[in-house]
This record gives structure tokens, sequence and C-alpha cells, in this order.
């Protein structure tokens, strides 16, 4: 029996076929314009030799017809990152453009959450603009701050930090104590909104940003709690929705 | 009185009851009769009920006319304040523009200075309202409702007694009791209807002019809902939950429709156009009409009071009668007390009755429409 689980999220779509046991295969596809069209191109392509259940989750969750159920992305991202790693606690999700913070109760269910919705300072998004700004490649950013000093940044909107940083590369900042410096702001921020509740145990980091071990050491620095990750953290949202759907079968 | 509708129509009938009374308030106005707008629960509506007047809501709960407040006011507001402060000033408001007499009282610090500029639109008079609910701050609001029937029979040169103050606790006592009967029924488990439609009758029955006609109307919907509910026409199961913070009519009713199209069903509303404005009894024993009217109003639970004994108080009554398996706390933005409420509110709830509890700021605005369903279904997966 197969199960299949689709995360439609801002910056990428990801999906998850599964066996009840193990991952068949994973897909992870940039998100268009068209959000519809990243839903069933992962469709397509991991439903191909047939699939018996299938749960979408993420904002565009309610895009796909073909999907049997729609569940949250924070029981999917909850599931997921217990599945990835039985013995968490907390799932921090730094998405494209937004943010959330969820507590497991012994059993790995949701216990409670939190979501930082309202502006897309401290996200993917965020981190995309700025190193666009200062002209490096994204996936180079844990070699682009190796050994630097983080630089103080004050502004934490979206909007505003492209000309900080603008004026700080002005003032002849280095670009590598800028981003950073940026990272800092980030994990600081993302630890202040998650310690709303009060966080035990292991913390397991997912979203798109969880493949930089940066974020990760950072977030650990300021949550003061082991911060773990995996390979496949990107794709919490849509192993849990997958993992849900095999349930039903 | 004969009901012969369907429920759904009679729902839907209350929804309107608010357009419908714009045309209520002009017969009303050309009979002569005195018009009074209030912004709040704390006003004692017995005393111009008491002089014949009309009692008509002004609390305005449309983004509609926030464009036009924000030349004004700051816009880091509450929305209410904004909303209400712009329908006066666009004069798009027709109980606004056809209220003889406005009244606020010193509540929030947002509502109480936007009362002095409203000021210049119309003629408005502000019950002082104490910070506590104290002996001497409910004989303080004692005094207060004393000065203002005297600023009633002023301005519309009459005189009220004691007498017709009376009539008008009985009658208003009356119609909280129809109301309280039909909130009731919430208890059921499970639910004899949507907490949409229950909160339309609730809202809708401030704007019924007719008092003791609304209390009958309302009995026979409690009689209908009852024999429906025994043939077995009632809600499939569904997740309980317990509304409360700031007032959720209008913009703001998102939430509960966000809370209800994602399978869970609102049971009760502690908040103000729920139980915290209709469920205590004015005393009709006290001697002192003056005293059993402060009381009674002053006891409301409202976050502007500190400390605010009585909204915990109500909670855990509420908890214990309607048995909801979650709390939804509504914070509308930048209102500072209920938001600065919520971190109590959340340990009394998760403490004392272990129920997950959820607090959300939100305004008038559809633009937050996505997120609130995302956080509503989640948080309903969750239970």
């Amino acid at each position: 029996m197969l199960s299949l689980g689709i995360d439609s999220g801002s910056t990428t779509t990801k999906g998850i076929l599964f066996d009840g046991t193990e991952i068949v295969s994973a897909l992870l596809v940039p998100t268009t314009a068209r959000p519809k069209e990243s839903l069933n191109t992962v469709y397509k392509a991991l439903s191909q030799n047939g699939v018996d259940f299938t749960i979408s989750t993420g904002y565009g969750r309610g895009l796909l017809e073909q999907a049997d159920k729609k569940i949250t992305e924070i029981t999917c991202h909850a599931r997921g990152a217990a599945w990835l790693n039985p013995s968490i606690r907390v799932v921090i999700d730094i998405g494209g453009q937004d943010c959330k913070a969820i507590l497991l109760n012994e059993q790995r269910q949701v216990a409670d959450f939190l979501m930082n919705d309202k502006c897309a300072a401290g996200t993917g998004r965020f981190i995309e603009m700025m190193m666009r700004t200062l002209d490096a490649p994204l996936d180079s950013i844990d070699t682009f701050v190796q050994g630097k000093k983080p630089a103080s940044i004050s502004s934490m909107c979206t909007v505003f930090a492209e000309s900080e940083i603008v004026s700080l590369l002005a003032e002849g900042e280095d670009a590598g104590n800028i981003a950073l410096g940026m990272i800092h702001a980030i994990c600081k921020r993302t630890s202040f909104f998650a310690q709303k509740m009060n966080l035990e145990g292991k913390v397991f980091f997912t979203g798109g940003l969880s493949k930089y071990e940066i974020f990760r050491k950072t977030l650990e620095e300021y949550l003061q709690l082991e911060v773990h990750t995996h390979q496949m953290a990107q794709y919490a949202g849509a192993i849990g929705a997958a993992v849900i759907a095999s349930e039903t079968l | 009185m004969e009901l012969i509708k369907d429920l759904p129509e009679i729902y839907e009938e209350f929804a309107e009851q608010r357009k419908k009374s714009f045309l209520g308030i002009k017969s009303l106005k050309e009979k002569g009769v005195p018009i009074v707008g209030v912004f709040c629960t704390y006003f004692p509506q017995e005393i111009p009920a008491a002089m014949g007047a009309a009692v008509v809501g002004l609390c305005s709960t449309s983004d509609e006319t926030i464009p036009d407040a924000e030349k004004d006011l700051p816009r880091n507001l509450c929305p209410l304040i904004k909303s209400s402060y712009g329908f006066a000033k666009t004069d798009k408001c027709p109980f606004f523009y056809f209220s003889d007499l406005v009244v606020g009282e010193t509540t929030c610090d947002g509502k109480k200075k936007m009362y002095e500029y409203l000021a210049n639109f119309k003629p408005v008079h502000v019950m002082e309202l104490p910070n506590r609910q104290s002996e001497d701050g409910c004989t303080m609001y004692k005094n207060e409702i004393i000065r203002f029937k005297k600023v009633l029979e002023e301005k519309f040169k009459v005189i009220i007694t004691e007498d017709q103050i009376r009539a008008a606790i009985k009658e208003r006592n009356r119609e909280r009791e129809a109301l309280k009967r039909l909130y009731k029924l919430m208890k059921k488990d499970p639910a004899p209807m949507l907490g949409d439609d229950l909160y339309k009758v609730l809202y809708g029955a401030t704007f019924k002019f007719d008092k003791k006609q609304s209390a009958l109307e309302i009995y026979a919907i409690c009689d209908k809902i009852e024999k429906e509910y025994e043939e077995g026409n009632h809600l499939e199961k569904r997740p309980r939950i317990m509304i409360t913070g700031s007032p959720v009519s209008g913009g703001a009713s998102k939430v509960i429709k966000a809370i209800e199209d994602n399978g869970g069903v609102v049971v009760v509303f502690e908040n103000c156009g729920g139980a915290k404005s209709v469920e205590e009894l004015v005393d009709e024993q006290n001697p002192d009409v003056y005293e059993a009217l402060a009381k009674r109003y002053l006891n409301i639970g409202c976050s502007c009071m500190s400390p605010n004994p009585s909204r915990y108080k109500l909670m855990g009554q509420l908890i214990e009668e309607f048995r909801p398996d979650a709390v939804v706390d509504v914070v509308l933005q930048a209102c500072h007390t209920y938001n600065v409420e919520t971190i109590g509110i959340k340990r009394f709830v998760t403490e004392t009755y272990h129920l997950p509890y959820m607090s959300l700021e939100t305004d008038y605005s559809v633009s937050d429409i996505g997120q609130l369903n995302t956080r509503m279904a989640a948080f309903l997966e969750m239970l």
C-alpha cells in the first residue's frame, strides 16, 4: 500500500511517497506563481505507479483536487519531525513565508503551537533577499559566514533590512559579517518567539533553512536547548502527511 | 405569536435586524421617541428605557470607515474604536445620525480618548467608570448613574421616577432571561445549532427596540429549537469551543466562521454580546434602584478592570456548564488590556481546567482569513 504526502509551501512544493515503513521516493520543486501547477507536477511524478491515499498540506493544500484529505502543516510537521527523530519534543520550522513552533506531548501529538504568519521577517524569504543583496549564492551561506563576526543589525523588517545591508556595505562592513549578523538576528527572534511556550527536551529544526548548519548552531545558542535536524528535515511536512495517510489505509 | 418559519430563516432574520432597525429608528424618531446611542455593556440601559427612549448600539464592526478614522486617529489603535469613530465622522451610521445623545464610558484608554473627539460631531456624555470593582468604585458608579439620569432629565425635559426605572429593570431582566434560555440550549451535546447562528440572534436582539416582544420571540425560537432537537435535528458531534476576549461581531465574526468551517462549534460566547453582557440580572429586590444597577453593571468582567476577577469567575462557571473542549481568546489588534490578560487566561484555562487554549489577534479586515483558517484547523486537529 502506497501513500502520498504533498506539502505545498510558499517557496517549494515537496512530495513523499511512503510504503508504510520507508520513504519510497521524494521530490522537491520550486513553487511557481501558480502553486496548483507545482502541486500537480509533484503529484504526477510520484503517483505514476499508483497511490492508495493522498494527503495535501501547506498553504496551498486546498488546490490539489486528487487529495483524499487536507491537513494543516502544523499537524503534518509535528508528525513528520517525530517520524524522522522520535526523541524530540519541540519542532521549530522556518519556512519560506512564516515560522512556527510546535510543542509535542509524550505521545508525540501536537500539544500547543505558535505561528508567526503576519510578516516575512525572520523567514526564508528574508535570507534569500539578504543573500541576493550581498551578491552571494544562498547555498554557500555556511562557508560565506565561516570565521566571521556578526555585524550588529537593528532592523528585522525584510523591506528595511535591505537598505540597512546597503548602508552597512557602504560603511565598508564585511559581507560575511553582515550575513552572520542577520542570521543571529533571525535566530534570536525565532527563539524569543518560540519561548512564549515552555520549551523543554530536544528541538527539531525543519523548513528550508534547516539544511544550513549555521542556523542549527545559532538557534541552539539562543534556545539553550539541543537542536537536531535531518537531511530530510525540509520534507517534514510531506513526510507527516504521507505517514498520516498510510495510517488511514 | 406564531412562529412558523424554519430556523435558518429565523437566524437570517435576526442577522438582518441591525439593517431593519435603520428604518425602525427613523419611524421612532418621527414619533418623537428620544434616541440614545451607546458603546458599551457597562451602560445602564434601564435609565433611558425608563423615560421611553430607544437605546442603540454604536459599536461598529466594519473596516469600511477605518481609512477615514485614521486621518484623525493613530493607525495602531483598536479597529472597534477606529471604525466607530469613522462611522460617526462620515455620518454613515444611521444610528449615530439619529442619536440625540451619545453616551460613552471611561473604559479603555483608546475609547475614552476617542470620545473627546467624538464630541465634535454630536452631544456626548461620558460616564466615569471606576478601574476596580470595589465598594468605593460601586458608590462612584452609582453616583455616575444618578448624574446621567439628571443629564437625561435636563436634556429631554422629563422626570425619570424610580418606579419607571424599576419597571425598566424588570423588562430588561425578562429579556436577559430569554436570551439566557437561548444560549444555554448550547449546553446540549451535540449542539443544537452553530455558534454563528446563535450569535446572529444574540447580536440581532440588541437592535430590537420592543424588548417585551423580543423576549417573546426568543422564547418561541427556544421552543422551536428544543422541539427540533427532540426530533433529532441538531448538529453532528463536533469539538466544542468557548470564545472569550474582545467582541466578535461584524468583521471579527470571521473567527466564528473559521472555527465552524473547520469542523468545530462555538458553544458559548463569554465575551461582550454573549454571556458577559447578559448573564447577571439586576437585583429587583434592592429598594435602591441606582445601587442595584451600579452593582450589576460594574460587576461585568471586562479587561479594563484591574484586577478583573469577574471574567475568571464567569469563565469558570461557563466551562463547567457548557463543557467546551477548548478555549479561543480573541484579541482585537491593539486592545492592550485583553492582550495583556491572555497570559492570565491561558494559565487559568490550561492549569485549572486542563483545556487547550489559543489566543489570536485580529481586526475587521479580510486580509488574515487564510492564516486564521490554518490556525483554527490546526487547533481543531490537535483536539
